[in-house]
Order: C-alpha cells, then structure tokens, then sequence
C-alpha cells in the first residue's frame, strides 16, 4: 500500500508523500484505543461477529423447530432465555441465528457497493470529462431515490431472497461511494506525487492504483464502516416490510414483522429484535466515528 | 435538473424491465387466463420493440401520464395526488420536530463542549442516527397508545373531529420519522459549530463586546448553518424513505403506505409511479435547498453552486 | 506626561493554558504602565506571549482550557481581572478594543462590512439604526475605504486584504475607544499594505488620541510607530525600555539576537541576517534559570540555574540578564555563527 513514487533525484526536497507509514499507524491505533467508544464499537462488532460464526453453539434451540403448546412464552419461562414467539420457537436463538443475516448483508452488500462505487469514482473522478458527466449523472439520478425506497423498488423487480436483498442494497450504496471517492480522486490527482508519477510516464491504470486509490482509503473504510450500519438497517427493513429474506428464515426484521402482531400479547418479541438492531448499528457507527477520528479527524463524512 | 430527472426516469424505467418473466403475468398473478396476458400486453405496450416503449413511457411522463394503477384501475397521478398531501404532512411535522429540537441540541452541546451535558446529548444523538425507526414506532405505539392511551395507534383521523383530532393522530409518526433527522441535526450543528466557534470572528465578535448568546445564536449560528443545509437536503430524502416504514406502522394514508401497499397487490405502475414521483420531489427539495445556500451564505456563487476562494 | 494617571497598568499578570499534555505557563510576570496617547509595542517570537498577554487585557482568552492566575490588569483605576462580565463587555469595543492578525479571517464572511459595523457602533451608543448607518458610512471614509456608502452594502469577500483590515480598523474605532490592542495587525498583509495600514493607525491615534498596543514581530515596525517596547521570550520580559534607547542600546542577548535575525532599516551596515540558533523552550517544563540560555551565546553556569530579575539597569531601562546591570556590563560579539 505504501509504494514510493520513483522520484527522481533530490530525496530532500521531495514533498511529504500522504502515505501510511508504519509509524503512523501505530499512532493511529494508539488513537483508536484510547477512543474509547470507538473500542466499545469494536467490542460489539467483534461480539456480533462471533455470534454469527457460533450461532449453533451460542443458540440454545433450534431457531425454526415450533412448539405450539409453548408460544408466546414469556421471557425466562421453560429455559426459553428471551421467551418464545407465536409459533413457540425460542426467540433467543432465532435472534441469535438472525445476526448471520444481518452481518452477511452488511458485509457483502456494503462490500459490493463498496468496490463498484469506488471503481466508478476512480475513472470519473481521474478521466473527468465526457465520461465523468455520464457516471456522475447517473450517480446523481440513483441519489435521487431515497436509500431504502431504491432498495424497495430493486427488490420487488429482483424478488426476495438473500442474494436479491445483498445486490439491492448494494447497488443502493453505490453512488455513495462513487461521490465520495470522486471528491477525493479530485482532490489528490492535483497533489505533487501524482504530477511527477505522470511525467515519468507511469500508466493511468497503474497510477490510480498505487497512487490514488492509496490516498483515498481512509474515507472509504470511514464511509464503508457507516455504511455497514445504514445496510443492517435497511435489510431489516426490508424484512420487515416483509420483502427480504423470507420466512421461517430468523432475521431480525422478520422477528420484529411477527413481533408487530403481538405487540400487546408479548411485546418482547418486537422489543428484543428491535434492540439487537439497535445495539449492532450503535456499535458499526460508534467504530466509524471512532475510525474518522483517528484517522483524520477534519474528514468530511 | 433536467438530466438528473430523465436519469431518474429512465433508472425506474429500467427496473421495470428487469422484472424477469413477463411482467404483465407477473402482475395479473397466476390465475390469469393467456387473453386476459396478451391483453395486459397490449395495454402496457410491451408488443412493442424496447426502444418504442421507453419513448412512449417518457412522453406519457412529460403529459404527467404516470400510467393507470392495475388494481384501482385508476390514474396513478390521481392516487400520488391524493395521498401525497398526508405525506407532506407527516414530513413537515417530523422535519420541524427534528430542527427545533436537534440544532438548539447541537448547540447547547458545543458550547458546553466536553460537558456532562454534552455526554449525555452525544449519547442520544448516537441512538438517534442509529434507530430502527420501524422499532421505535411499535415501541411508541406499545408505550403510548396501548399503556398510557394517550395518542391513537393508527390513522390520520379527520378533520371533521377538528384539527385537534388530526394533531393527536399526527404526533406519534412524526416523533418517530423525526428521530434520525433530529440525531443528524445535533450531530453536525455540533461539530459545526465547534468548528465555527475557534474562528477569529467569533474573537472580533467577543472583543466588540457582543453578547454570548448573540455571539453564538447570530455570529456562529449564522455561517454553521451551511453544512446544516447540506445534511438537511440529505435528510429530506432519508425521511421520505423513513416515511414509507413509518406510514406501514401508523397505517397512515400517506405515499408510502400507497407503496407498500401496491406491492402487495402486484400492482407495479403504481410503484413505479409512486416512486418516480418521490425522486422528483428529491430533486426539486434539493433545488430549494441550492437556493437557501445563496442567502446563508452570500460567498456561494450562485451560477456555478461552487464556494469563491477566499481572497 | 508621567506625573498623569496611567490608563493601563499590567503588574505582575501571569497566564496558563491547560491540556491534556499539561500545563503551558504562557505568561509569566508581565508588568508595563501605558498613558493615554501612548503607544507600546510587544515584541518577540510565535510563542513568546505576547499574544496572550494582550487578549488577556480583554479577557477574551478561551475560558475552559485558560486561566489568569494572578496579577492585575488595572484600566482607569479598575481591575479588569476581578471585574463581573456583564461590565466586561461594556468596556470590550468601548473603552478598548482589539484588531487581529488576519483581516482575511477576522471579519464575519457571513454579514455585510456595514452590518458589523453598525452593530459595534449600537452595541455601546443609543442611537437609531439610521443614525448608526451614518456613522458607519463616516467610520468607513475616516479609515480611507472608498464609495463608502456602496460599501457599506457589501461582504468581506469582496474586500482586499488591505481593505478588509482598514474596515476591522473602521470597526475597532467606532465607538472611539481609549486603548487600541494591535495583534500583529499587518502580518498578513503585503508590504505596501502594511505602511498603509500603520500610517492610517498613526493618524487616527493622533485624531481620536488613544493608546495603542502593537504586538509584533517585527522591529521594524516599532522602531517607526513605538513610544516604548517590550521584549517578550518565553512568557517573561527580558528587556523593557523607550524606543530610543533600545534602538541605540540594547541590552539583552535576545534583543540582539532579534536584531541579528531582522532585516534593518536602510543605511544599517552591511548587516549579516543570523537567526538565533535553537528553539523557544517547552513552556510545560519548569525552567530553573534564565529561560533563553539555552540558545545563548554568552550564557555561563549561573544563567541555567538562577532565574534573573528585571533590573533598571540604567534610567528607565530594565534588563533580565544576570551580566547587565547597573555596576557591569556584556560585551555584545559580533554576529555569531
């Protein structure tokens, strides 16, 4: 990542190059550890995370297997931790089984949005021009959706199931990141090291590589973090409105659909779904503050 | 402008294509007979070459022919119309809960920076951006309408049972579609102003002998609020997306509860319609919004949208 | 002049900044007297406190990270230090008020040049909004801007540097106050500019007779508009005196220290330019002896580890050096390398 330019001759008075260097990253997670709501964050990523890989472990039923005799059980009734739902499945390990929808939406859609948006920021932003105007039009009519409508109206064209609710929400998150990198490929192409990468005849593709895209990660994963938590949400969302990941599938947003039903009878159902929401999104968005303000804490995000 | 609609347009355009199967099968449903399909074909014009259809669906458009809801077997214009004005409602209501709260909020938190009070504004602003708002309105409802009776759970109620009667129905969604606005609000008027507040005009401000309050309510307040702006052109749209997930749970008769409800009907003009019709409010909002940087801001070129250099 | 009531008296003011890396003793001691119509210039290095001394006459330090830890700020017979804010503000733009470094950054971008200044003009004066508007179309000609009734309508961006610091002037002046406080008020400006801007301050002290504290960097600067000067280093005075006398004789290494790094006046001896060596030193560290021994060149043991007192070393010329004093005196070398 941190690839010096060829500069020729005088090493002294070459400008400083915004690259990482390892002493700047110790200090960097120097600063991210003493923030301490940004390790809170990490914490309950990290926990989150664990969750998802050890659900079958963690989770004390089986999410899907129903006991009508024992539905809408109270919380701590029968060894049901968290109580039962409407079908009599134990609520605590349907929520348990639920992160692995949330943290693989979060991740694979984010990552997705993440790499098409970023690709098409790099050659707008660095080629400008005809080809700038044409990508950032578009970029500009899919902003004009609102997040989760886009993703609504992609899902109803693409149908439900997982990998629909991972392409919608990704491609929901695009212009987000195509604007972003945009801004700062702008920015970036008119520092120094760039002027000199071109002179010595570098290749555009291989300049936007090691070059620029270096100097625009830190935004990106700042972005891409808050990101993570916006997609949780949404997929949530979309489970609820009853166009995600369909049922018997435990995902949070489905739990908190049946919660809905019964929100006088047993109110936990909708209660501790919802908190899980609450609780991970909290947790991805504390990080990317923390993130931002270790990193640069002037960074516009 | 302009380009921007027709980009939106054409997006909403394409969706609709990629529909797989049929989509005049996929809309009737499956009992449909294959005359009742071939019909549907005509109607929508999809016995027509891609190209002929796109122009004639931007045609229609620009006559404000949305197209004709399948089930209502009605203008679709005539359906946006109808529930949008509940809509504008519930936003208006929830966009003026989230300023008067949420940038006095910011405020307070920057002047009293690193304040117990700060802490505990922060805290909640950091719940706020990160609130499953569909959760915190069953939350609300179970709180409020159910325990306390305080609020009704659902409807718009009517005006004939005066505006009290309205007023009382309305507060429930709007706190709820209020909330991530009201968190973003004292997020960035915060940092806004802390950023304001260590420039040297705030010093001049000062040495001049101008008030505190004044020093921050009109000197920091004023050049604060073009990030504010920023984020509220942002927030328009986050709202009418939260409007959809707000209106589900208030069952109030507003356009996203027009979605949601089309979509369970299978009937698509009325989505695509309804959802066009949303990105175009999104753009003209955002039109307003260029026009209020002008006057917070008198550094702002207008022709170009671009800040002048200092000098 | 000296047999009158001072307007400012400085005694012993000492100033800390706290942060989480410590605590900076900013200032250390101050002590100067100011008559009306006087003129003193602060000179010294980034750092030195000449800044911090001068806005803490105002009280506009930042009050969390801040504190005045002791001394007196004595204007017109009041403690400024002890006084309630409510009568702060009224003296603040009133009685004394303050121009800054930067005009490009000192002026509100966000309102017009005639609304910041009408505002200072009401702030103190009971006068109409029509009223106040004529006396800021009167300010704005007073400090040479031009069509100032057009002006008056338009934004600082639409000002030259130039212009933009004879409006902070036109500001600071409004309400004819008795004390001027000058923080470098020509640094970011263009040299042309600069002589500009300090003749113009020149002539209204003579029109509006008012005191003025210009802090600087430059000894230039105060050579041609100075009654009398202060050498600030490290938070304390090292040398205070007329400007007469410093210019024919300094007296401490760091005067000369300062005279050897500046370009002089025409006519000067073909001067060699030497910055003084080294850094100002860490305020956070208590420093035992004298605070610029470290980069002197003259410095012996005793200078490490006794701090030396200001001394009227001759008539109405105080130096902090342990080597100049009344009875013996410091062969100054020529330029060191």
């Amino acid at each position: 990542m941190s690839e010096r330019i060829p500069a020729a001759g005088n090493a002294g008075a070459e400008p400083q190059l915004p690259v990482r260097s390892k002493k700047k990253s110790n200090l960097f997670f120097k600063k991210l550890v003493r923030n301490k709501l940004a390790l809170a964050g990490l914490v309950i990523i990290t926990l989150m995370i664990v969750t998802a890989l050890f659900a079958p472990l963690i989770a004390t039923h089986p999410p899907e297997k129903m006991d009508a005799a024992n539905a809408l059980a109270a919380p701590g009734t029968n060894g049901h931790l968290l109580g039962t739902d409407n079908y009599g499945r134990d609520l605590f390990s349907r929520i348990v089984y639920g992160t692995q929808i949330s943290i693989v939406v979060g991740l694979l859609s984010v990552g997705f949005g993440a790499v098409a948006g970023t690709l098409l920021g790099l050659v707008a932003g660095y080629y400008g021009g005809k080809l700038d105007g044409v990508i950032m039009r578009i970029m500009d009519g899919l902003f004009a959706f609102p997040f989760i409508l886009l993703a609504i109206t992609l899902m109803t064209a693409l149908g439900n199931g997982l990998t629909n609710v991972i392409i919608a929400i990704g491609v929901a998150s695009i212009p987000g990141f195509a604007r972003l990198v945009r801004g700062q490929v702008l920015s970036v192409k008119e520092e120094e090291f760039v002027e000199v990468a071109r002179s010595i005849g570098s290749p555009n593709v291989r300049i936007i590589f090691t070059n620029i895209l270096p100097n625009c990660m830190a935004p990106i994963i700042v972005y891409g973090t808050m990101s993570i938590a916006g997609a949780i949400l949404s997929e949530a969302a979309l489970s609820f409105l009853g166009l995600g990941v369909q049922p018997p599938t435990p995902t949070w947003g489905n739990i908190l659909k049946d919660g809905k039903d019964f929100l006088v009878l047993s109110p936990h159902m909708a209660m501790f779904s919802g908190l899980a929401i609450l609780l991970t999104v909290v947790g991805f968005n504390i990080f990317g503050d923390g993130l931002r303000d270790s990193l640069d804490p002037k960074m516009k995000i | 402008m302009i380009p921007t609609l027709l980009v939106v347009a054409t997006i909403v355009f394409i969706i609709n294509r990629i529909i797989p199967g049929d989509p005049a099968a996929v809309m009737l449903g499956p009992q449909a007979s294959v005359q009742d399909v071939a019909d549907m074909r005509e109607r929508l014009g999809l016995d027509k070459p891609v190209f002929y259809q796109y122009i004639d669906y931007i045609l229609n458009l620009l006559k404000g022919d949305f197209g004709t809801s399948i089930y209502y077997k009605e203008s679709v214009l005539t359906l946006i119309l109808d529930r949008f004005p509940n809509t504008i409602l519930l936003s208006s209501a929830a966009l003026f809960i989230a300023v008067m709260i949420g940038i006095p909020a910011g405020m307070i938190a920057a002047t009293k920076q690193n304040s117990l009070l700060d802490y505990v504004v922060m805290l909640g602003a950091l719940i706020g951006v990160s609130m499953p708002v569909f959760w915190l309105g069953l939350m609300l409802v179970l709180q409020f309408s159910v325990n306390l009776g305080w609020f009704p759970a659902t409807g718009i109620g009517s005006l004939d049972n005066g505006f009290g009667n309205v007023f009382k129905h309305l507060i429930l969604p709007a706190v709820t579609l209020s909330t991530i606005p009201m968190a973003t609000f004292a997020r960035i008027t915060r940092s806004s102003m802390l950023e304001v507040v260590s420039q040297d005009y705030i010093k001049t401000a000062r040495a001049k002998g101008v008030r505190e309050f004044f020093v921050i309510c009109k000197h920091a307040l004023k050049n604060a609020l073009t990030p504010i702006l920023t984020v509220m052109g942002m927030q328009v749209s986050l709202m009418l997306g939260g409007s959809v997930l707000t209106e589900t749970i208030f069952s109030w008769p507003g356009m996203g509860r027009l979605i949601i409800d089309a979509i369970d009907k299978r009937d698509f003009m009325v989505v695509q319609g309804a959802v066009l019709f949303v990105a175009v409010i999104f753009v003209v909002t955002n039109l307003v919004i260029d026009i209020l940087y002008k006057a917070v801001n008198p550094r702002i070129n207008y022709a170009s949208g671009k800040e002048e250099g200092s000098s | 002049m000296e047999n009158q009531e001072p307007l400012l008296q400085v005694e012993d003011l000492a100033v800390s900044f706290t942060s989480s890396s410590g605590t900076v003793k900013a200032v250390n001691g101050v002590s100067f007297t100011l008559h009306h119509g006087e003129t003193i210039g602060i000179v010294g290095e980034s750092g030195s406190g000449k800044s911090v001394t001068a806005t803490s006459i105002l009280r506009l330090l930042p009050p969390r990270t801040s504190s005045i830890d002791g001394g007196r700020i004595v204007f017109e017979g009041e403690n400024l230090v002890a006084l309630p804010p409510g009568r702060m503000r009224r003296i603040r733009g009133n009685d004394i008020s303050m121009i800054f470094q930067d005009p490009m950054t000192s002026l509100n971008p966000v309102f017009t040049i005639g609304n910041q200044l009408v505002e200072a003009i009401r702030l103190h004066q009971q006068v109409t909004k029509k009223e106040a508007v004529k006396r800021a179309v009167e300010m704005l000609r007073l400090v040479g801007i031009p069509e100032p009734e057009r002006r008056i309508r338009q934004y600082p961006h639409e000002f030259s540097g130039g212009m933009r610091q004879r409006a902070m002037i036109a500001i600071a002046l409004s309400c004819h106050p008795k004390l001027l406080i000058a923080d470098e008020p020509t640094t970011a400006l263009d040299v042309t500019v600069q002589a500009q801007i300090l003749r113009l301050m020149k002539e209204l002290q003579n029109k509006l007779k008012m005191a003025i504290i210009l802090i600087t960097h430059d000894l230039g600067v105060v050579w041609e508009n100075c009654d009398k000067v202060i050498v600030m280093y490290a938070g304390s005075v090292v040398e205070t005196t007329s400007v007469n006398k410093l210019y024919v004789n300094p007296l401490h290494p760091y005067t000369w220290g300062l005279l050897d790094s500046q370009v002089q006046a025409a006519g000067d001896k073909q001067a060699k330019l030497t910055p003084i060596p080294g850094t100002p030193p860490d305020l956070r560290n208590e420093i035992a002896g004298c605070p610029f021994a470290e980069r002197c060149g003259y410095a012996k043991e005793v200078c490490f580890e006794e701090k030396p007192e200001l001394t009227e070393v001759e008539a109405q010329h105080h130096v902090a050096c342990h080597f100049q004093t009344a009875a013996s005196r410091l062969e100054r070398n020529e330029v060191l390398i």
